[in-house]
């Protein structure tokens, strides 16, 4: 709770840039082309995001977060090497990759996104009106249930569909690949989530698969 | 932006983020990976062509059109995919209607997840640590930043986009705009409406 105001005014959101470098549309432009390499998936990207330097994550501009987490990507793969990104030119041969995206794809690109709805292969093991609890997990990789929603009960508030799974897609060919679940919107009370002195109306809904789900 | 990459008779003038992201891209275009016009284009669709013009064209139609806002309801993908609002963050999406009873916010905690074919790129605030971190513990002290604050009856709800759904909050219709067209409704919906800091306002 320490982080401060978020704005200074409602007029100081209106009139705010879209970007406040040269440098940051590049960065977005970069990689989000890169996509179509195929080198890495959604969640392997926000993974090497958030696990970056926690110090780094907290204070840097969100497209220095992408850039380091593209670097750190390309590195591992050995797209591109350290001794390459002082020099600024190509020392290694390259890596093959799926696709290099050209200016006439970028708008059919760009239309297809990445959709993660698969075809489900068993019925949905909650129905919405279902009270649940959130399992306490605290993995070493990705997930997608946040620290403050573990171990608390809510509702089923809809049914959003088979998805593929994140804390699996993450591992890449070290995990069990999509691994698609069930997707339920959940219903938290503030109270049950930050206590008493919270507004009793008021709610948080979160998109939850059912691995993080059990019955209370 | 476009082409300004590409002027490097001059680098003084450049930051040192300028110059890394440069040189980084050139190293990429020579590997291989990277069409520099490609990037210029992403940019260029981001800054002209996707932007909260399509979300309050969405929220104008639901307003004139009851068919439409009951879609919404049911299924906002293909409700929005019918406007021709098709693109990346936006494949799976959910509709939330503000009420006399409910206001609806959207966060995303865990990154920065937004619907950009709506709505275009995310402004800074919301990508920041104290949005993602205060919107869920104390959403009325946030959108007391913004000028708003719902009454005692009113319940704040707050979706924190954990997954691949995408939320659009449908503010209330401002009064007084009964014969208003959905041109000029439009011109009432902000970006922050439709994240859920704003009210819809006549202009």
């Amino acid at each position: 709770m320490g982080f401060g105001r978020v704005v200074e005014s409602a007029a100081a959101s209106r009139d705010e840039p879209l970007f406040h470098a040269e440098w940051e549309p590049r960065v977005l432009g970069m990689i989000v082309a890169l996509g179509a390499a195929g080198k890495w998936n959604l969640d392997q990207s926000r993974f090497a995001r958030e696990s970056l330097p926690p110090v780094d994550y907290l204070r840097f501009p969100y497209y220095r977060i992408w850039l380091e987490a593209a670097e750190k990507l390309m590195l591992e793969r050995n797209m591109i090497t350290a001794e390459e990104l002082s020099a600024g030119s190509m020392i290694s041969q390259p890596q093959p990759i799926r696709k290099r995206l050209a200016r006439e794809d970028v708008a059919a690109a760009l239309e297809a996104g990445g959709p993660v709805d698969r075809p489900a292969d068993h019925d949905p093991g909650f129905e919405v009106g279902d009270a649940v609890r959130t399992i306490n997990i605290h993995p070493e990789g990705h997930t997608r249930l946040p620290r403050y929603a573990r171990g608390h009960v809510g509702n089923i508030t809809a049914i959003l569909g088979f998805h593929v799974f994140p804390d699996s897609n993450a591992l890449g060919a070290l995990g069990k690949g999509e691994d698609p679940q069930w997707l339920y919107q959940v219903r938290f009370s503030a109270q049950e989530l930050w206590g008493k002195d919270r507004h009793p109306r008021d709610t948080v809904t979160l998109d939850l698969w059912e691995p993080y789900l059990e019955r209370p | 932006m476009s082409g300004t990459h590409e002027d490097d008779h001059d680098h003084s003038h450049l930051s040192e983020m300028d110059a890394r992201v440069r040189a980084l891209e050139s190293l990429l275009v020579e590997k291989g990976y990277l069409d520099s016009a490609a990037v210029d284009e992403i940019i260029e669709t981001y800054e002209t062509r996707i932007g909260p013009r399509n979300g309050a064209h969405v929220v104008a139609k639901a307003w004139c059109e009851p068919d439409f806002a009951d879609w919404l309801k049911q299924d906002a993908t293909a409700a929005i995919h019918s406007l021709g609002y098709v693109s990346r963050q936006g494949e799976h999406m959910v509709a939330v209607f503000n009420d006399a009873k409910t206001h609806h916010l959207v966060v995303c905690t865990l990154c920065s997840c937004y619907p950009w074919s709506v709505l275009g790129l995310p402004p800074t605030w919301y990508k920041s640590p104290p949005y993602r971190s205060r919107a869920v513990i104390d959403p009325r002290g946030v959108l007391a930043e913004f000028g708003l604050e719902p009454s005692d009856d009113v319940a704040v709800e707050v979706h924190d986009s954990t997954a691949e759904t995408r939320y659009l909050v449908i503010p209330q219709r401002p009064d007084g705009t009964d014969d208003w067209s959905e041109e000029q409704l439009m011109a009432c919906v902000s970006r922050d409406a439709m994240i859920g800091t704003a009210l819809a306002q006549k202009p």
